[in-house]
Formats: C-alpha cells, structure tokens, sequence
C-alpha cells in the first residue's frame, strides 16, 4: 500500500484544490511551477485530488483533450493524462506522469467546470490591476496580450498575460491572478481585484477605444472563454455567464500600436 | 409543395439582445447571430405552424417581399441551420416545440444568421 504523504494546495481563483501524491519530487514541480499559490498547509482546501503518478513514458499532450459528463463525475482526458472529478464528493484523481503540464491541463478543466456553476469563467485574457481596479485584455493568439503585458508601465500589478480568472463579486466581477502564463513565462500577482472594464485587442495604427455593441460583446467573449465540454447545461452555464457579464461590466475594442502610450488609456 | 414544420432545437443556449439573437449549440460550441429576419422565424418556430404560413403571417405582412422568393429564402434558412440543430425541420406537425434554453426573462431565442 502506497502511503500518499505530499500535500500542496493550489489555490488559484480564491478556490484552493489539494493535490496530493506519493512523491517529494511531484511536490517539488508542483511548487516550481504554480509559485506563491501552492501553500503546503494553513489553507482549508475546497477540493481534492490524488494523483497517481505514471512511470515515465511518452506523454502526448498535443492530443485533444476530452472532456465528458457521467452522473456526478466529468472524465477528462488527454495524451498525457486521464481524470476524473466527482462535483458531489469535491475530489477526484489524475493519473498522469511526474511533469507539470499534465496537472496544469487538470487544474485548467476543473476551474472552468467549476466556475461554470457559478457564473464565472477562465478566458483568453491578459489582465491586470491599476488604481485597485482590474483590466482584462482579451484576444485570441497573436492579438497582443503579452504584448500589452509588456508594455505595461511600474504602477500596474500583471495578474496574467495568458488566462484571466473572473469570479462574480456583489454587483460586478472579481479578476484573480492565475499562474496560467503565456510568452511573458511569469506567473501572476496573486491578487484580486474588481474588474472595471473588458477590452477586445486589436493592433491597429493608433491607439484609440471604441464602443462594441452588447451583441458583438458577447460573441466577442464566448470566443475566448476556455470551453472544455460539449454539455448542454454547461453550455448554457457559460453561455448564460456570458451575458450577464456583458450586462454588468463594459466591453470596448482597444486598438493599439505596440507602444506603451496605449496604457494612458487605460485608467 | 408539402408542407414545412419548423421547431427550434433544444440542444442550444440563446439570448436575444436587442434586436439580434445569439446561439451556441451544445454540440460543437458554434455561436450563431440571427438577423431580424431570421429571429422572426425563429420566434414562430412552434413546430406546428407551416412554415408557408409563418412566412405569409410574419414576413410577408411586415415586410416588402415577393412572398415566393421570401419562401424559398426561408425554407433554405431553415434547412442550413437544422445542420446546426438550432432548427429541426419535418414535413409533419413536430408536437410541442421545444424549449430552446432555460428562459430568464430577458433572454428569447436565437436569430437568423446576421
């Protein structure tokens, strides 16, 4: 009987998940690679996971994942990892390799399942916290998020310049810095704070913000919501999310020169 | 020509937000905007009105179109969305129409697409 003795709790989003293993060197990835969000104890976790670590083989993450819906457990797989997370019992188990990316594509699903019940969402979203108040940035590959990740000047705290994490919060929206990282390869502040505004990205010949209608908005954001299953209801979760933070928070198309002139618009 | 009855889907979430109306089916995440016209269908959509009639009734009534043309634009509308299964198409009366989404009072269905 294998003891399972390494505990760390990632706690990304305000939603600590425990992972836990029999191995000191997984630990040691795990804290490697998710930073100041693993704690090792104090925090109360929300959710469980074992993790069943694999003999070395020939991982193959490029795979598509799967995502499935069985009574109250999801079935996630991919090349290099299969899952399951029972939404009754808050646990689950992964059975994957020692290596960080298998975990991070886990730890990615189960947020968005999770949001998904309570009217939040991962997005393709670079975002960040100026003057106590949180941007998201958002756009699809090549659009400019880790460039205006970049650009940022020293008063602006980056929670992400890949995956944006947005949770409602009273009448509007919290964003929380995720260790989710894109080109910039650096986690996020580990912070939150209330979202003032969504701007779409658009490299343009000026820096300029103009009006997107509540439609476009909407499309515009169900495109970059990460979106892991083909479930009715949780389609219509996210779908409905959707809207309704069209509804509460405003969305503007940000076009801009990849010059750092354009955070003056940003305020 | 036989008659053409037209439900919309139940696999799909929808919203109409001002005059437009969004959709995303279950199946494969495909999001659709209906236009004016298209929403007009949709909203008709029962399952047991033909779709001549929806076409006479709504369309044809309200707008400035050759009532053949505005048919066959129709029934083509309906056939490439029920692809999609945003539509379900049938040359019998399909019962009672079911509902597209879990309705919340500003939501409606989804439209044409724009």
């Amino acid at each position: 009987m294998i003891a399972l003795a390494y505990e760390s709790t990632i706690d990304i989003g305000g939603m600590p998940i425990l992972v836990r293993s029999d191995s000191a060197e997984f630990a040691r990835i795990l804290g490697d690679r998710y930073g100041n969000f693993v704690h090792t104890g104090g925090t109360r976790p929300a959710f469980e996971l074992e993790v069943e670590l694999l003999p070395d083989g020939v991982p193959c993450p490029d795979q598509d994942v799967q995502v499935r819906k069985e009574s109250d457990r999801w079935i996630m797989e991919r090349g290099d990892f299969r899952a399951e997370w029972d939404t009754k019992l808050r646990q689950g188990w992964v059975r994957q390799t020692a290596n960080p990316y298998s975990i991070d594509g886990v730890l990615r699903i189960l947020h968005s399942l999770i949001l998904a019940g309570e009217g939040g969402f991962l997005v393709h979203a670079a975002s960040a916290v100026r003057n106590d108040c949180a941007f998201l940035f958002a756009g699809v590959s090549g659009a400019g998020k880790t460039t205006i990740s970049r650009l940022a000047p020293g008063d602006v705290e980056l929670l992400t310049d890949e995956i944006s994490y947005v949770r409602p919060a009273g009448p509007g929206y919290d964003a929380f810095g995720t260790p989710f990282a894109g080109e910039l390869a650096r986690i996020g502040a580990n912070m939150r704070a209330p979202l003032k505004a969504l701007y779409l990205l658009a490299q343009g010949p000026e820096n300029k913000i103009e009006a997107v209608s509540e439609a476009a908005g909407v499309q515009a954001l169900l495109r970059n919501i990460l979106f892991f299953a083909h479930d009715p209801e949780l389609v219509d979760n996210v779908f409905q999310s959707a809207c309704e933070f069209v509804n509460r928070v405003p969305i503007y198309r940000l076009v801009f020169l990849p010059d750092a002139r354009v955070w003056e618009l940003i305020v | 020509m036989s008659a053409i009855y037209v439900a919309r889907g139940t696999k799909l979430a929808g919203r109409k937000i001002k005059n437009q109306m969004i959709i995303m089916t279950a199946r494969d995440s495909v999001l659709s905007s209906l236009n004016e016209l298209g929403t007009t269908i949709w909203d008709a959509a029962d399952g047991v009105t033909p779709l001549e009639s929806i076409v006479e009734q709504k369309i044809c009534a309200e707008y400035d179109v050759d009532r053949a043309e505005a048919l066959k634009d129709a029934e083509a509308f309906v056939r490439d969305l029920a692809g999609d299964e945003i539509f379900v198409v049938s040359d019998q009366p399909i019962g009672t129409s079911p509902t597209c989404v879990k309705s919340r009072e500003s939501h409606a269905a989804p439209d044409l697409q724009a």
